[in-house]
């Protein structure tokens, strides 16, 4: 007999026993462990997820400012440019300005200078133009300058027109007090009666006179009374000579100062460029 | 020269017997459950894990599968059944690689255990899955002519899963030892290689039917399928 209805029984219960043992040591712990798996993978995926799209969050924030940040660079480099220009310019004005003022003040100071020179020139040349005529008068005619020029003033007055004389004569009549002469030399007793004795013959009367000495009154005899005038002086033929050196000393000038004019300094101002 | 491992019979008292088809039975029992406890006593959640507890995983999510191809939409309500019956013939096939180990599959026994026990799960399940009335209105279709084959056919493929392993089994440990006499040097590790193959065919081929079987039963509504599948 090939079936032994014990072992047949024994079988099942073998079998039944391992079923149960497989299922408690096997399938269970193995689905258990496969099923845990596979929801932490889900799990671990949901989380990948989630920091990818945190991460594409943060990465488009960052664009986002990045991209804010160059337009706000840019926004200041342009200012900041702007700013330097205008800078610059201003810098370059105020140094062309300063220049400008230099130049000026130069030119300024040079016309003085000129001036300046002029004057001490024309009163140097009318003392010298003085010396020299009072020796050669002295030298040629044995006659001192001051006689001269008495001698000129009294036929100065002597050749005045009637209605000059007349005029003059209404003045020192009506005058209250002394007629004044003044001269750049202190006169000397001769003159000074010839003076008297020529005005007193001229206006046919007693001419009070006082006499005053005026330095500036270069190399002349001036009278005055009451507003009218008769006047002698080498001023007006140092007028001549005061033109023609003026003249040759404003062209000599103006060739001295024509290079000197130009603004020397070019203002080195560079425009510093303002970065944050 | 035994037919069966039923006739070494190392102790007996009266009914009760210790032969070795019930011993190497209980030696493949300590294997697999002793086996399975090494290695699901520390069982990793991570991605990394153990070779052997891969193998396992491995293992079960394959009946599991073929459960489901089936056709069966819970296949992890009948993996404790199926997966078992898969896994006790293979192993029984499996250690027929160590010299002296009588496969107890090999004894009709046993064999008809398993397909008793086949013959009871099968209604169990169905009548679970839709009913006493349902499970047993499906022995009256497609006409109540039909009831007596169908009975017949229930009873007949019993018999059948049980002759069918039985003779596998058996005929490849008869053909080794057949062929150890004759030529005893290459052709019996040839047979034996084939041997293991014929044996995981057909605990493939039982477990697939009993799940066959089982799927029929709870779609009672559908006919049964056809047995196709022989050796």
């Amino acid at each position: 007999m090939l079936i032994d209805w014990f072992t047949v029984i024994a079988q099942v219960v073998n079998f039944l026993i391992l079923v149960w043992l497989l299922k408690h040591f096997l399938y269970q712990p193995i689905l258990n462990a496969i099923d845990a798996r596979e929801e932490r993978i889900a799990k671990e995926l949901a989380d990948a997820d989630a920091k990818r799209a945190e991460a594409q969050q943060e990465h488009d924030e960052f664009e986002r400012k990045n991209a804010e940040f160059d337009q706000q660079r840019a926004a200041l480099m342009d200012k900041a440019t702007d700013e330097a220009k205008g800078e610059r310019q201003r810098l370059l004005d105020e140094a062309r300005q300063a220049a400008d003022t230099l130049s000026a003040k130069r030119q300024e100071a040079l016309r003085n200078e000129v001036h300046h020179l002029n004057k001490s020139l024309i009163a140097r040349t009318q003392q010298e133009v003085f010396a020299i005529a009072r020796k050669a008068l002295t030298d040629l005619a044995g006659a001192s300058l001051e006689e001269r020029m008495v001698a000129a003033f009294i036929s100065r007055l002597a050749e005045m027109d009637e209605e000059s004389k007349a005029a003059l004569g209404e003045s020192i009549k009506s005058a209250s007090e002394a007629v004044l002469v003044r001269s750049a030399f202190e006169l000397p007793e001769p003159q000074r009666t010839a003076i008297q004795e020529a005005l007193n013959e001229t206006f046919s009367l007693q001419i009070p006179l006082r006499f005053e000495t005026a330095p500036e009154q270069i190399g002349g005899i001036e009278l005055s009374a009451n507003g009218q005038k008769v006047a002698w002086s080498i001023a007006d033929y140092l007028v001549s000579l005061e033109k023609s050196v003026e003249a040759l000393l404003k062209d000599k000038v103006e060739v001295s100062a024509q290079p000197e004019a130009k603004p020397k300094a070019k203002p080195k101002a560079k425009p510093k460029a303002k970065r944050d | 020269m035994q037919l069966s491992p039923d006739a070494i019979v190392y102790w007996q008292s009266g009914f009760f017997k210790l032969n070795a088809t019930i011993a190497y039975t209980w030696g493949l029992m300590a294997v697999l459950a002793v086996g399975s406890k090494l290695v699901t006593r520390n069982l990793s959640i991570e991605l990394q894990r153990s070779r052997w507890q891969n193998l396992l995983e491995i293992i079960v999510s394959g009946i599991l599968k073929q459960i489901e191809e089936v056709g069966m939409s819970q296949p992890q309500k009948y993996l404790d059944f199926l997966g078992t019956l898969f896994l006790f013939v293979a192993m029984a096939s499996l250690f027929t690689i160590i010299p002296g180990y009588e496969p107890p599959t090999g004894s009709l026994s046993t064999t008809v255990a398993l397909a008793i026990c086949v013959f009871v799960a099968v209604p169990l399940f169905g009548i679970e899955e839709s009913g006493l009335g349902k499970y047993l209105k499906a022995y009256l279709k497609p006409t109540v002519i039909m009831l007596p084959f169908n009975i017949i056919s229930e009873l007949s493929r019993t018999l059948a899963l049980a002759v069918r392993l039985f003779g596998n089994m058996m005929s490849g440990t008869m053909i080794i030892a057949i062929l150890l006499t004759i030529t005893p040097y290459i052709f019996p590790i040839i047979l034996s290689v084939l041997g293991l193959l014929t044996g995981m065919v057909q605990a493939y081929i039982f477990s697939i039917l009993a799940a066959v079987y089982i799927a029929a039963a709870t779609r009672a509504r559908k006919p049964e399928p056809d047995e196709n599948i022989e050796t």
